[in-house]
Order: structure tokens, then sequence, then C-alpha cells
């Protein structure tokens, strides 16, 4: 009897939990649906990429509050819910369906990297939420579905930059990669890169890869040194690539550095010291372009958060606003009616002018920024 | 075949493997006299490491320059003050229970560390920039194709010093005449007029402290620390200690160059197998020498 | 009646499940979330009292045991997803996927029988290291073939696990796990538990019994993966990394080593617990924007239980005592 009683104490304390969680529901809900749009947004606050993720969050934020200040979207007032997926896939998909079935977002702004938008867009895009992911470059994101946009430049694309800079602006003709093995867009990267290159005529000397969370690169980049590389890719993230060049350096290497977009953060030069000077990447925008759009922005974000908006912040900016403005468009909460207008979508945006092609990647330029006194110095732009 | 097994590789894999050898030497202690693997013991070099990470941050931020050594000592006591903690806390109590018991506490009191300094806001689960510049300069030394830099130097040097130390300890002092008869054999040593938990103490001081000189030494050379970061060392410099025989000191020492330089070319030849390296060597062990290359075997008395 | 108290079991266990089948059909109390954390609790289930046959039952150790739940949940995964591309839609595919698990189930026992066998040799320490190594080699491996996602993790997995289904393979899990605890096989491994060397001394084959709990515990956790895996449409290696494991674990001991009611009521307990702290976490910041206390805590709260465990009730909640009905009747003599 003894344990019968135990078995209902825990049920009881198990339906108490449903109970209170379904009661706190529904009284939040039913006055602010008619009130509040709700939007949501993914991206790393913690973990590995946190410092793209506060970005992320920044300029999503900040394109909200322009809005709501011009009396917010048809009518009605926007409520940016942003979650943090700490850069891990399986907190992506719990943390889309959760804002999905939770908390009712008509349309999401993320996420950061395209390992977790290739987990939330299968489930945006079976529940017919329009996604647009910000940063995420990898190819196959679109690829999920109609539903899925992005506001940069994929892969491919930014591979072949770096490709032909390397071989036809820096004259190199020798070059190596290194990658981070367990990250898909790091990958991806480097073997666009690595394509381009190649076809143009160059030789890849070394394709090294190390396990994530690696902190001792000395092993490949001594394969990558002795094999005669003038020119080290890198496309991890910055707080690889910091390391990997401090490497190199410290094993002798004098060549380029040349990188993705994922080195765009001030923690690179923190992390990498010295050794990231003179190093170039690649990347979607450039707080120096004199575009009168960009200065404003530039301004205001520095009004809003004391810094300078890095491409992470812009193109969350941009892609918040092709989100709000294909809901005016649209005239509607309805997902299909807003994937409706993105398609048709053309605007004006920080990063460049945005239109999407069949696959909802839109056609935009890269830029290619070198690190000079420490400092992101604007050097080139590279049209598609 | 010259692309792994050469000098440059070689370097690299005598560096990796000193910073093992001071973390698998806390592992082994350890384990000789409480039969006890830590699993915590990754995590206090992470402590190290960031004791010297807010020492040296802190002071520049106020304007002086604590001495390089200073630093050393102040990751070493980190290490040896949560080490003691963790020993007088979560395991003096389970001294006698079940040593199944112990060892799932030792995992509770890894998680509670490295959750707790991801979770703290002032430290946060992201990587920091270890600030190596401000403690030591970097050089670098030329030889033909291969390059030394001066963390390499410092690494084997302060590693070997370390060691050099443990052992003139072990052998040539009373405590540590009293470590190895503890280890040897706990009860008979209490005969003997031995206070068993101040010895248990001692060693796990003197493995914390190593843990923490590993931890600064690591921040120098691999320059970027974050909560998780004793995990796999940790792991590592376990399968190394258990190469060499655990419970044995030399052994450690032995097992983790071993480890070290196995890994770097390993890692040189395929990244896959570098990560994989560590534990292959650990089933071959197990499978082949279970009492590790330098241990003895130990007959189970019915 | 032999049987009856068994039937008392199901019976209950059907209120259970019509409960929560008719409460979320009618939308009162059991919301979409809820059955969610109900689904994952159950799946939990299978884990920890799997887990718990080897380590509680047996007294062996193993930290791999999330090595298994990936195999199976990757293998059934291939099948569904990558080669015969079937949706939830009719009831023929429902029997193509409950084949699909079942192999994934029989994938990971042979790969338990084989980390079964070095157990034989290995102490309690040396064994809990080599299966947190083989937990981590299985994990790398799968990261590395590109073919399941690799890194990305496989994705797009058809839901077929839903309340219904996980709740009756739960169901028959539990019992047959049950049954082979009371059993001689049963009775075998407490023996193993108690005291290896006299159980052989009595004739007891140890080497047979030490293999075949790994294999048996390994099939579920097999079964287990595929369900995860096909609820939450995505397997990704970090989910089966030592981490994962470490969860079962908490549950194992917390229960109690040896109780497959204390396993039942640990699942359950910590995988609200964890949802609850989500909740008050974030009702937390919500309140505090400025400064983001962090669901981080939430694993800091789990380490401190496992902790504290340990040091006041190391048999966990039930200790090796199960709730009446769970116990045939024929024990009781």
């Amino acid at each position: 009897m003894r344990r019968l009683t135990l078995i209902l104490v825990v049920l009881v304390l198990v339906l108490g939990v449903a109970g209170l969680n379904s009661a706190c529901k529904p009284k939040e809900q039913k006055p602010q649906v008619q009130e509040e749009i709700k939007i949501g947004g993914v991206g790393p606050i913690s973990g590995e990429a946190a410092t793209f993720g506060l970005s992320t969050r920044e300029g999503e934020q900040m394109a909200v509050d322009e809005w709501n200040e011009k009396g917010g979207v048809l009518g009605r007032k926007i409520k940016l819910i942003f979650e943090d997926d700490k850069g891990d896939p399986t907190e992506a998909a719990t943390v889309y369906t959760k804002l999905i079935e939770q908390d009712k977002v008509v349309a999401i702004v993320g996420t950061v990297m395209s390992k977790c938008s290739l987990a939330g867009a299968p489930i945006a895009q079976a529940k017919g939420v329009p996604m647009i992911s910000p940063t995420s470059t990898n190819p196959k994101v679109t690829e999920v579905g109609d539903y899925i946009f992005r506001a940069c430049f994929i892969d491919p694309f930014q591979g072949t930059v770096g490709a032909n800079f390397a071989y036809n602006v820096l004259g190199v003709r020798k070059a190596g990669c290194i990658f981070d093995v367990g990250n898909d867009y790091t990958k991806g990267l480097a073997e666009f890169f690595r394509d381009t290159f190649t076809k143009l005529g160059g030789e890849i000397v070394g394709f090294e890869s190390h396990p994530t969370g690696a902190t001792d690169f000395k092993a490949q980049l001594t394969n990558l040194i002795k094999a005669g590389a003038e020119l080290i890719y890198i496309s991890d993230y910055y707080n690889d690539a910091g390391l990997i060049m401090k490497q190199a350096r410290e094993l002798g290497f004098k060549g380029y550095f040349l990188g993705g977009d994922g080195w765009d953060s001030p923690k690179l030069v923190e992390i990498g010291g010295e050794a990231v000077e003179g190093g170039f990447f690649t990347n979607h925008f450039s707080k120096d372009d004199q575009r009168p759009e960009v200065q404003e922005f530039v301004s205001k974000y520095r009004a809003k958060y004391g810094k300078d908006p890095d491409a992470l912040a812009a193109l969350a900016y941009d892609a918040m606003n092709l989100m709000l403005t294909a809901i005016q468009n649209a005239g509607s909460t309805d997902g299909a009616k807003i994937r409706d207008a993105l398609k048709n979508i053309s605007f004006k945006g920080v990063s460049g002018v945005i239109t999407f092609d069949e696959n909802r990647n839109p056609v935009k330029s890269a830029v290619i920024i070198e690190i000079k006194n420490g400092q992101q110095v604007y050097k080139t732009t590279v049209n598609p | 075949m010259e692309k792994i097994f050469n000098l440059q590789q070689l370097i690299n894999g005598i560096q990796l493997g000193s910073i093992y050898a001071l973390i698998s030497l806390g592992y082994t202690m350890v384990y000789g006299i409480v039969r006890l693997i830590n699993f915590a013991h990754g995590d206090f070099f992470m402590i190290g490491a960031y004791a010297a990470y807010f020492t040296v941050i802190l002071s520049s931020a106020k304007g002086f320059n604590v001495p390089v050594p200073i630093v050393f000592l102040i990751s070493m006591g980190a290490g040896a003050g949560v080490a003691a903690l963790a020993n007088q806390t979560a395991y003096k109590p389970l001294r006698y229970k079940p040593r199944l018991s112990a060892l799932i506490t030792a995992i509770g009191v890894s998680m509670f560390i490295e959750y707790i300094f991801s979770a703290l806001p002032f430290i946060g689960p992201s990587y920091r920039a270890f600030p190596n510049d401000k403690l030591i300069k970097n050089k670098i030394y030329e030889f033909g194709t291969t390059t030394l830099s001066n963390y390499a130097i410092i690494d084997v040097v302060i590693s070997i010093g370390l060691m050099l130390f443990l052992t003139y300890l072990v052998k040539y002092t009373k405590v540590g005449k009293a470590m190895r008869a503890v280890s040897q054999d706990k009860d008979a040593a209490k005969l003997m007029g031995i206070d068993i938990e101040k010895i248990i103490m001692v060693t796990f001081i003197v493995g914390g402290a190593f843990a923490g000189a590993a931890g600064i030494l690591t921040g120098i050379s691999y320059p970027r620390i974050f909560p998780y970061m004793g995990i796999l060392p940790g792991l590592k410099a376990f399968i190394a200690a258990v190469l060499g025989g655990i419970g044995n000191i030399p052994g450690a020492m032995l097992g983790s160059y071993i480890m070290g330089i196995s890994e770097t070319f390993a890692t040189s030849y395929n990244s896959l197998l570098g990560e994989g390296i560590a534990f292959a060597i650990l089933i071959i062990v197990l499978i082949f020498r279970p009492q590790g290359l330098l241990g003895e075997t130990i007959a189970e008395k019915v | 009646m032999k049987f009856s108290r068994n039937y008392k079991l199901i019976f209950y266990a059907l209120i259970f499940y019509f409960f929560v089948y008719l409460s979320h059909r009618f939308g009162f109390l059991i919301n979409d979330y809820i059955l969610h954390i109900i689904n994952v609790s159950l799946i939990y289930v299978i884990l920890t009292v799997s887990l718990n046959l080897i380590n509680g039952f047996t007294g062996q150790f193993s930290l791999g045991h999330m090595g298994f739940a990936a195999v199976g949940a990757y293998i059934s995964g291939i099948l569904t997803t990558l080669i015969w591309k079937i949706k939830p839609t009719n009831l023929s595919n429902y029997i193509l996927f409950i084949i699909a698990m079942l192999i994934g189930g029989l994938c990971a026992m042979i790969i338990g029988y084989l980390l079964g066998l070095p157990t034989l040799r290995l102490r309690g320490d040396y064994l809990a290291i080599v299966t947190l190594g083989f937990g981590e080699i299985i994990r790398t491996i799968i990261n590395n073939i590109d073919y399941v996602g690799g890194p990305r993790g496989l994705l797009g997995i058809p839901k077929f696990s839903n309340f219904t289904f996980i709740f009756f393979i739960t169901l028959i899990s539990v019992i047959v796990m049950r049954n082979i605890v009371y059993s001689t096989h049963g009775r075998a491994f407490k023996s193993i538990r108690e005291d290896q060397i006299a159980s052989e001394l009595v004739g007891v084959n140890t080497t047979k019994y030490k293999v075949m709990v790994f294999t048996i515990a390994s099939f579920f956790a097999g079964i287990a993966g595929s369900l995860l895996c096909h609820l939450l449409q995505i397997a990704h290696p970090t989910q089966y990394g030592f981490m994962g494991t470490i969860l079962v674990l908490v549950m194992v001991y917390a229960g109690g080593m040896g109780s497959i009611s204390g396993s039942i009521i640990a699942a359950f307990g910590l995988t609200f617990m964890s949802e609850g702290l989500r909740l008050v976490l974030r009702k937390l910041d919500d309140i505090t924007p400025t400064v983001q206390i962090g669901i981080e805590w939430r694993m800091v709260v789990y380490a401190l239980l496992l902790i504290l465990i340990m040091l006041f009730r190391t048999e966990g909640l039930m200790g090796k005592r199960e709730i009446r009905i769970l116990i045939p009747e024929e024990e009781e003599k």
C-alpha cells in the first residue's frame, strides 16, 4: 500500500506540473494573440560561436525596435522571441519546435550556424513557418524547402571569391587548407575553395582537418608548411582560426592567411594576437562601405549598442527587415502568403541589394577584409 | 613517411607529452593511494588555467604586472585548493563505501565544476583568449626546417622539473615514504601510526598542484580556454597513466610521452586517427597488458 | 490465478495510457509540449532500465550506453530515411518502421556483444574507462561518416514515434526486462554483483552471463535510440556521447541500482524536473533581461544531485526494492 501511495504521489506531482504549465499558458496567450505579432529569433548565445549569436540578436532587435517605433507591422506591435541554440543542432531542433508550437511565432529569423539551420529548417518547413537564415552559408539549407530563405551569399560563391583572390590578387600558386572536420560549414567552404583554386591552375598542397575543439594544430600545420604552402586557407570560426594562425607563425610560417566569414569577430584578434595581422577574409559587409544606408546603419548601431556592428549584426538586421517587409507586403501573417511575398521581394539592405533566385538564395556581392593594426579594413568588393 | 616522422612533429609530440605528464601524475598518484579514478582531475587542470587567466586580466586592468613565477604559484595553488576541497567534501565521506560510489561521485564533481564555470556569468561557456603574450613573450628558434618555440621549451623544462621534484618527494622524504606505504597497504600503514587522511590529502594537493601547473602551461602554449577544456586532456592523461601502469609514477611519465608523440604522429597522418588513437591505445593495453608497461600484476585474493 | 499480478500491472499501465491519450485528445491538461516530455521520459525509461541491468543488477560498470542507442538510432534512421524513404502515412509503413527498429536493435545488440567480450578480464574501474572509450569511438566514427550526415547529423527522419507507439514499446520492454530479472538469468546477474568469485565457485558461468547482460541491455538501448531519433526527427553524434550516458546514469543511481520501479520513477522525475527548471529559469530570465541567468544551471543541478545522492543516499530512491506490482507473484513464497 505504501508503494502505491508513492506512485500516486509521483503521479500527482507530475500532473501538477502539467496542470500548472497549461494553466499558465492560456492567460498569457489569449489577449495577446490578437495584439502582438511574434517573430522567433534563433542564434548561439552560448557556446563556441557566442559572439555571432549576440550580434545576430542585436541586429534583429534593432530592426524590430525601428519598426515598432513606426507603428509595428500590419498595425500591430512586433515581439521578438530570441532563443539560444548553443550552436548545437539538437538544441536548435528543440528551440525551433518550442518557438513554433509553444510561442506560436509567425516567422523565424535564424539561425546562425549552418548545422543548426539544417536542423531547424525541416521543422519550419514542415509547419509552414517561413524562415530566413541571416548567415548560414551552406547551400543545403535552402534546399530543405520553399519556406526556407537566407540573407547571405552561399559557400560555393564564398569559396570561389576566396580562391580568385588568392590566385589573381595575391598571386599564390600553392595553397593549403585546414578546417574543422566536425563542422559542415568549414568543411564545405574549404572544399569549394579547393575546387576553384585547382580549376584556376593552382595547387592544393594539403587538405588538413582537425577534430572539433582541438587546441593543437601543430601536426597539421607542420604538414602544410613542409609541403610548401604559400597561403593557408583557414575556413574555421574565429576561435579556432586565431589559434591556428598563432601556431602557424610559431612554426615559422611566413605566408598568407585567408579565411571566410567565420572570422568576423573582435575576438579573432584577441585570440590570435599579432599572428592575425595581414590576414584576409571574405565577408558580407564592411562598416567602411561608403554607401549611405551602410553608414546610417553603422551610426544607429553605434548609438544603440555603443560599438561597431559586424557582418552578423548587419545580416541579421537585413534579414529581419526582409521578413517584416514581406509580412507587410503580404498583408497577412499567413505562412504561405509571407513565403510568396518573399519570393518576389526586392530589398535594399545594408549588406547589399537582395533578391532571391530560384533556390531562395540572394544574389549578392562579397567584400574582402584585411586585418591591419588589429582592425578590420575594407579591401575590395567582389561581385557575382 | 618523412611527412609524419620528422623532427618537428617529434618536438610537437614531446611538448604535448609534457603537459599530459603533469596531469597524468596526479591521476596515478591518487589512484595509487585510494584506488579512485578521479574524473574531476581534468577540471583541476582547467581551474589552474582560469586562475592564471583571471590573475593576469585583473592585474593588468589595475595596472600592475604580477611576476610570472607568482602566477604559476597561483595556478598551482588553485588546482591544489580545489583538489583538497573535493577530497574533503566529496571523497572522504565515501572512503569506506563501495568504490563505485566514489567513482560516480567523482563524475558528479567533474560535471559540477564544469557546469558551474559554464553557468557563472563572469566566466561563461565561451572560449576565452589566454593572454599568453602578457605573461611570456613568444620567441621562435629555427634550425633548418624545424622551428622551436620557447613555449615548448618552457613546457618541457618545467614539466621535467616538477617530475624531478616529485621523485625526490616520494623517494627521499618522510612524507613520500608515508605515501608509498599507504598506497601499498592502507591498513598496515594505519597500524604503523601513519595518519592516512593527512597523507591522502597531501596526495590530492600535490596532484592538484601539478594539474594546475599543466593548466597554466596549456594556457601559454595553446592560448584558448573554456570550461570544458579539461575533459579530453584529462581522459588522455588518464589513458597515459594506464598505459604506463596506473599507480606507478615513472610509468605515468613514460606513458604520457608515448601518448603525446603517438597522438601527434597520428594526427599528422589523419585527424580521425589522431582522435581515436588514445582510445585505441587504451583498448590495446587493457587487452594485452592490463597492468601497463611498468606496472605489476596483482593477484586477486579471494 | 498465476498471472493476476501481471494483469494488474498491465491494467494500471493502460489506465495511464488512456488518461494521457484522452486528455491530450480533448485538450485537457496535456498539451503537445507535455506530451513531448512524456514521450521523452518513456524513452529514457527504456534506457535507464536497460542500463540498470548492467550497472545495477549485474554490478558491472558501463559508461558507454548511449553508444548502443546511437547504433540503433542511426541504423533504423538510415533505413527509414535514406534507403526506404517511408513516411508515417499508412499501416504498412509502420510495419516497416518496426522492422527498421528491430534491425537497429539487433545491430546494437551485436555491438553490445562485442563490447561484452573484453569485460571478462576487466575490473570495475577499467571497465568504466573502456566502455567510455567505446562509446566515444562509436560517436567519432559516426561523426566521420558523411553518408549519415556526419557532423550535420541525420536529418529529416520521419516522425514514426508517437505516444501510443512509444508507450507500448516501453511497456513491452519493461515487462520483458522485468521478467529477465526475476528469472534464473536474473539471479545469476545478481550473484555476480554480490560476489563474482563466489558465484563462479558455485558454478555460475559468470562469463556467459556478463556477456549476456551487455547483449540484452544494448538491444533495448538500440530500440530506445530508434524511438528517440524518430521522435526528434534528427540524430546527431553529440546526443550520444559521454554526456548523454551521464544523463541516463544519474537516472539509474537516483532511482536505485537494482530497482526497475526506481528507474521508471527517476526517468520521469528527472525529465520533468529538467523541463520544469527550464521554465523556471526562463521566467527568471524574463524578469531580469539584462542578466541572463542561463539554462546552464540546469546541468549544475543535475551534477549536484548526483553528488548528493552518492553522499547521502547511495542506494537511490528505491535501493534494491521494487513496487509490489512489478514483482511477479512467484517470487513471494
